[in-house]
């Protein structure tokens, strides 16, 4: 008996500590209460809910235990005839229903504090694209894409998997302590979910639409979370990460983004080299291209074209800088206008023109592109 | 004059009009399409046992679990229950045969056809359809491959064989009830299915609706669900879900109906409370259409909309709960033995239930937005939809058919494969709660390495479930074949109703003349 008794101790001394760790490490039970006022909202209806149901459910099976135990006709159980019982069924028919009701109040308080969405300090806009996000802090003129960067030789094995595997991304949501911030979520083209378990903050990214959540948190950190709407075959490659400055750290970090574009926008004037371009354009493409138009440019046969020899990039350059401008309607293939600098564009284009095959030998000038955009 | 099937094997089986044999092809169609689906739950798993990409691609992996989903829901559980229908109703009600037997041939030999031609298209140019079973517009227009022509067409089969399929039941049951037979005498089987049918009949029409009009929108420029020309994409979500809700039920109502059978048989006492189990199944029936929303509560819905859909889901307990409890009353003072068939249907109860928990969890929309789309959903709906609607299936089978074959399974065999399934069934996706609640989202084709070690369980659990539902073909197959004769024509000492007054194995045809009720 006391053997048992220690097992029961044991097993009840890992659910106990595995709940009470906000942690979601290995081995991980239950959700993060999470750093934001609505994320502690949501932990505790949903701790609350989940007491409710194994008291229920103590009971419920308990009595049907003793039942099966008891009643078995290998003890000798002889079978009773009785059946209708119009008390009974009214009885476990309010009984439930008051529960229910008891539990609806707490239902909603914690709705109304995630549908808070009113009076932001800073609103930031969220656009979710095949597969990547894309931050617009609004008023500030700050515009960036976040995209994966775990590499694709960790995810096939070649090398091993790094510690932030599937949690890194190029530039992370930058957000200060301490102030309101409201996500104003859009999708460009399928529908995503932007989800950060620690704000509890997850909203549909929808084409055409505008959905809204908020968060305001003390606790300077790095929050990862993910897409959870199923938006095509890279649905589980593109990661949100979002990192909480202390306020004077992320100011420091705006005025340094701003900076950042203002010398950006000098280097559009330059003239590039051959080498510079294709040593700019591979890194591009690794990103932002290789995941339909595979590493080597060869696509996949019915659903991403090759880019080998293909009319476009074998043919002017206009036009290979309009579909990239463009994006192609109906198909996956997006407007990048938006996405990728002049000097980007430029470059990922010269790389595809002189690779894999392609050799066009001709150059792109992150000017060019400036132009044609210009000249519609 | 009473005759027997045809000799020749192909006008038997492809020109028939006999319940039994119709009912006979949907089980096995249902078989063959859940050892499929589950196949693709084992690519599934596989791929996911280790983080990385180790075995197929990403593209590869989102058409694995679409064509689970679809495979399963339409292709395993819902012909599954067809065909139990198809046996039973007829056979309980102490009718000669369906009202419409033509259109049964009709509604299921549309099936095989259906589901070749969705199969086919994991073959073809830009693979099968990789948008999930929910196929939430544009990624299953704009974006989608083009073979999902294919699948609006084999849609459009289904909901129609569907469609036939409960108009049939419908007519039986309100026209070929024995004399004596009244709606409150019928057993719950039938009451079940009588409910399901309506909801089919209601429903199917919605699915080909939103089907259709994606068919529009991919081939005919129209745009219901293309923001940039004036649609919604939230509106496609309304469509399949006012759909997809009552089609849960439509999964499970049978399911209850068949536990209602036999908890009673092997307690060898009366079901506690007939008519408010009618009642609770009618009241889940009508709850089912107006909480469709719930599974759009991140679609940002206004707060009011919310809040009613979180109330109305929240309600759909007390029935449930209604159902729950007279179940347990029924084995209450009962004088219970615990074969197979009893086995499965208690291990329905309690994993049924606690489906039922976590769904009243999820109803609550605040924490929705946590579980939302996650593994935590993924886990919901399996303990609903396998230890509820096949784990009732199965039980099922082992049920009737030593009634329908006249031999006896090997119940050795089925207790193995009932403890290996229960087992594994837990191990599969006991685990899945927790990584929904660690924050790894479904349809993930790659997760990070903290979601690790509770996948690894997870696949094993599932190779284990996988390898118990061979143990259950190979016993179906031994008993048909070599299975030793059933004694008592009767089968169960506790067992009820109509169809254990017929000679086991009943003829080909039963009830030529209609029996008298007592």
């Amino acid at each position: 008996m006391s053997r048992l008794f220690k097992i029961i101790a044991a097993i009840y001394t890992f659910l106990a500590t595995s709940f009470a760790s906000a942690e979601s490490g290995f081995w991980s039970l239950n959700m993060p209460r999470g750093v934001t006022e609505v994320s502690n909202a949501v932990y505790d209806v949903h701790m609350l809910m989940m007491y409710i149901c194994i008291a229920i459910g103590v009971v419920v099976f308990g009595f049907m235990f003793y039942v099966m135990f008891a009643h078995r006709k290998s003890r000798g159980a002889k079978a009773a005839n009785f059946h209708e019982n119009f008390t009974v069924e009214v009885i476990w028919t309010i009984v439930p229903a008051i529960i229910l009701l008891g539990m609806a109040f707490p239902a909603t308080t914690s709705l109304l504090k995630v549908y808070d969405t009113d009076n932001p300090d800073i609103d930031i806009k969220v656009t979710g694209y095949q597969w990547k996000w894309q931050y617009e802090y609004l008023g500030e003129d700050i515009k960036f894409m976040s995209e994966l960067r775990t590499s694709q030789d960790e995810q096939y094995g070649r090398v091993p998997k790094g510690e932030h595997y599937l949690r890194e991304v190029t530039q992370p949501l930058v957000i200060p302590t301490n102030k309101k911030v409201r996500f104003l979520i859009t999708g460009n083209d399928v529908i995503h979910s932007w989800w950060v378990p620690d704000f509890a903050v997850k909203k549909d990214a929808i084409p055409g639409l505008f959905t809204s959540a908020w968060a305001k948190t003390d606790q300077p950190g790095v929050y990862v979370g993910a897409c959870t709407e199923l938006c095509g075959k890279d649905h589980s490659r593109m990661p949100v990460v979002v990192e909480v400055k202390e306020e004077a750290d992320y100011y420091e970090w705006l005025a340094g983004k701003k900076a950042e574009a203002a010398l950006y926008a000098s280097t559009i004037g330059k003239d590039w080299s051959n080498d510079e371009l294709m040593q700019k354009g591979k890194e591009v493409y690794g990103i932002s291209c290789a995941g339909c138009h595979q590493a080597q440019g060869e696509g996949i046969a019915g659903i991403f074209p090759s880019l080998v020899g293909s009319s476009i990039v074998t043919g002017p350059i206009e036009d290979h800088i309009g579909i990239l401008i463009n994006g192609v309607a109906g198909s996956a293939m997006q407007s990048f206008a938006d996405q990728l600098s002049e000097v980007d564009i430029a470059a990922v284009i010269h790389y595809k023109r002189n690779s894999w095959g392609n050799d066009m030998n001709d150059i792109v000038q992150p000017l060019d592109v400036l132009n044609y955009k210009q000249s519609r | 004059m009473a005759h027997g099937p045809s000799e020749n094997f192909f006008t038997r089986w492809f020109f028939s009009t006999n319940h039994k044999d119709i009912g006979t092809l949907y089980l096995w169609f249902s078989f063959a399409m859940f050892l499929l689906g589950g196949a693709f739950a084992m690519i599934i798993r596989a791929e996911l046992f280790q983080p990385g990409m180790q075995l197929i691609k990403p593209e590869f992996f989102n058409q694995m679990t679409t064509m689970h989903g679809l495979v399963m829901v339409f292709g395993a559980i819902m012909p599954a229950f067809v065909g139990l229908a198809n046996w039973l109703i007829p056979m309980m009600i102490g009718a000669p045969d369906m009202a419409l037997p033509r259109m049964n041939n009709l509604s299921f030999w549309i099936l095989p056809f259906a589901f070749a031609i969705l199969v086919s298209t994991l073959f073809m140019e830009g693979g099968g359809p990789n948008f999930g079973w929910t196929f939430y517009a544009p990624l299953s227009t704009t974006y989608a491959p083009d073979t999902v022509n294919y699948f609006i067409f084999g849609v459009h089969l289904m909901g129609a064989s569907s469609i036939m399929g409960s108009i049939n039941i419908i007519a039986t049951v309100m026209n070929m009830r024995a004399p004596g037979m009244t709606y409150m005498k019928m057993p719950l089987f039938v009451w079940t299915w009588l409910i399901t049918a309506f909801l089919l009949v209601a429903v199917m029409p919605v699915l080909a609706g939103a089907v259709t009009m994606m068919l529009m929108d991919i081939n005919f420029g129209t745009s219901f669900f293309d923001a940039a020309g004036g649609g919604d994409p939230v509106l496609f979500q309304h469509v399949f879900w006012f759909f997809g809700h009552p089609e849960v039920y439509i999964i499970i109502l049978p399911a209850f109906g068949v536990v209602s059978q036999i908890i009673p048989t092997f307690s060898r006492k009366p079901l506690f409370g007939y008519s408010s189990m009618v009642y609770a199944t009618a009241a889940i029936a009508f709850l089912s259409f107006i909480v469709w929303a719930h599974h759009m509560f991140t679609v940002g819905m206004p707060i009011a909309g919310e809040l009613y859909f979180m109330y109305a889901t929240m309600l759909i307990a007390v029935p449930t709960g209604v159902k729950v409890f007279n179940w347990i009353t029924t084995m209450y003072k009962g004088s219970i033995t615990y074969e197979t068939p009893m086995l499965f249907c208690i291990a329905f109860v309690i994993l049924f239930t606690f489906g039922g928990f976590t769904g009243m969890m999820l109803s609550i929309a605040a924490a929705d937005t946590q579980y939302h789309d996650t593994y935590f959903v993924v886990a919901h709906f399996h303990y609903v939809m396998v230890a509820g609607a096949v784990f009732s299936g199965t039980a099922a089978i082992y049920y009737w058919l030593p009634k329908w074959c006249g031999r006896m399974y090997d119940e050795t065999m089925g207790k193995v494969q009932f403890w290996l399934a229960f087992i594994a069934f837990n191990i599969t996706f006991m685990p899945q709660h927790f990584l929904g609640l660690a924050g790894m989202p479904r349809r993930y084709s790659d997760y990070g390495l903290q979601f690790a070690d509770w996948n690894m369980v997870s696949s094993i659990g599932a190779f284990m479930y996988g390898g118990a539902q061979l143990l259950f073909l190979f016993n179906v197959i031994r008993t048909i074949g070599w299975g030793k004769p059933v004694e008592d024509p009767k089968v169960w000492e506790g067992a009820d109703g109509l169809e254990w007054t017929l000679p086991t194995p009943p003829p080909f045809h039963t009830f030529s003349t209609p029996p008298v009720l007592k």
